[in-house]
């Protein structure tokens, strides 16, 4: 949608020039450049959330430097740079044992997958990168490189931590894929398409028109989705593939420097992704909780924004406040509780709608 | 819709390129002062024993076997789920059947206890343990 505004703005600034395919390709690459500053901008702020949110849960002391250099900015606010300007002068290891191209493919292969899903993601009325027509099924489908890059990165480390990080991570997502997917089925019972605008559309009028409370499964559906992209994103409690207290880092003990900091940004990416989801899924995306109050484009970003960082922050909360599963634990929630939960969730969710629209 | 994946594709490529340019900067910028210990692979401090590509737990191969047929399910329900109102009743008994095989399918694989991770049997096992303990009487 953005793209396609920006190609009939610049036929309307060059009409000698329009329908230029050099203007198609301008159009697709100025909203994918925004999209780089605000994935960097909002690097920074997560990571100093995160330390922030942290400190204050254990009640410890976060980075609270004051003055600018060594001591990392007021309240620590150049701490996350700090980080990013360590990791990206470090030396550059790759392991001599190491299997060279598939190592070096990895943090490729990641950080393709997170930012293409990126441009899927409806920050707003009008501002979504491309308006898909299978918006929310190309979410999950371009995800699931990640675990393509996980998997390559766990075993051409040739490293037995990082390949049993790399293993217990392809399992761990595959396996909680498929309640997210189920989940995700019965949101599109009820909106009747794929299409991440349309699905919003679905959800105007307030509140109670928000998928989530469409019938009383649906809160069942939305827990079981927000745990397993916890699970997909590795986040605790289901951070087994680079757990370090048993696996030293999983899969990315062999990486360090600037190839460690493209995982560890591809997570918070991938977070944010996740999160956008949920919120456009269940809980209404740009719509205001209220029906004709504050419910303008403008405030409809803002209204997105902070219910995908509430989704962010909950995340963080979770990560301090449960401890990790085991693997047995993790298979067994996900293949023992969450499938049967899910596809009794698509039966039941069916019949009501059945038996409510005839 | 060829607009749709044509900025997919350059997405893509801006992904490479945002990729490259700090590994470029770095390959100016970082020290590069290597050793043959720095380049070996880390085992905490000890010496590497044998090489990490070797043969591997079969659970994951049954975990991804399942799975594959699983994410197929969910494939073939999403169309499904796009014209659900449309079609109603039908739809819902032609899903139901499809999705009951696929039940019974899960639910041999459950009796079959291919979903319990851990398969060890202990000789002797009472409390938390008397669920893995062995049938005394066989």
């Amino acid at each position: 949608m953005t793209v396609d505004f920006i190609f009939d703005g610049l036929n309307q600034l060059f009409p000698e020039f329009a329908g230029n395919d050099i203007f198609l390709i301008i159009a697709m690459l100025l909203p994918v450049a925004a999209l780089l500053g605000f994935i960097t901008v909002y690097g920074f702020g997560v990571i100093y959330s995160e330390i922030k949110v942290s400190s204050f849960i254990q009640d410890k002391t976060g980075p609270m430097g004051q003055g600018p250099g060594l001591h990392a900015g007021k309240w620590g606010l150049l701490q996350p740079v700090a980080d990013g300007i360590k990791l990206f002068i470090k030396e550059d290891i790759i392991p001599a044992s190491a299997d060279k191209p598939l190592f070096i493919l990895a943090p490729f292969l990641i950080f393709i997958g997170a930012l293409t899903s990126f441009i899927a993601v409806p920050f707003g009325e009008k501002i979504i990168i491309t308006d898909m027509n299978i918006g929310i099924f190309y979410i999950i489908g371009v995800g699931s490189l990640a675990v393509i890059a996980l998997i390559l990165a766990g075993w051409s480390s040739n490293n037995k931590w990082a390949l049993f990080g790399g293993m217990r991570s392809a399992a761990q997502i595959i396996s909680y894929e498929i309640p997210a997917g189920i989940s995700l089925v019965v949101v599109i019972m009820i909106a009747s398409s794929l299409n991440m605008q349309e699905i919003i559309a679905y959800q105007a009028g307030g509140l109670f028109n928000w998928i989530i409370f469409d019938n009383p499964f649906m809160p069942i559906v939305f827990i079981i989705f927000f745990i397993s992209v916890l699970a997909e994103t590795n986040r605790t409690p289901f951070d087994l593939p680079e757990s370090e207290s048993e696996l030293v880092a999983g899969f990315v003990t062999e990486y360090s420097g600037t190839r460690y900091a493209i995982f560890f940004l591809s997570e918070y990416a991938n977070m944010f992704v996740v999160s956008a989801v949920a919120a456009t899924a269940f809980l209404g995306g740009w719509q205001s909780p209220f029906s004709n109050f504050l419910n303008s484009p403008a405030w409809g970003v803002f209204w997105m924004m902070s219910k995908t960082f509430f989704l962010i922050f909950v995340m963080i909360w979770v990560r301090w406040t449960v401890p990790r599963l085991r693997v047995d634990q993790l298979m067994h929630l996900c293949w023992k509780v969450f499938i049967p939960i899910g596809l009794f969730n698509v039966f039941a969710v069916a019949i009501w709608i059945v038996v409510r629209g005839s | 819709m060829y607009r749709d994946f044509g900025t997919v594709f350059f997405t893509s490529i801006v992904a490479i390129i945002f990729v490259i340019v700090p590994l470029v900067i770095a390959w100016l910028v970082a020290p590069s002062n290597k050793t043959k210990e720095k380049l070996e692979t880390y085992e905490c401090g000890e010496v590497v024993e044998g090489s990490a590509w070797l043969q591997f737990n079969i659970r994951f191969y049954v975990i991804a076997l399942i799975f594959l047929i699983f994410d197929v399910e969910v494939v073939f329900l999403f169309p499904w789920a796009v014209v659900f109102k449309e079609l109603g009743l039908l739809a819902l008994i032609e899903m139901g059947i499809f999705l009951l095989i696929l039940v019974v399918g899960l639910a041999y694989v459950w009796v079959k206890s291919d979903l319990d991770w851990v398969k060890r049997r202990v000789r002797y096992g009472a409390g938390r343990y008397s669920k893995i303990a062995m049938d005394q009487d066989k």
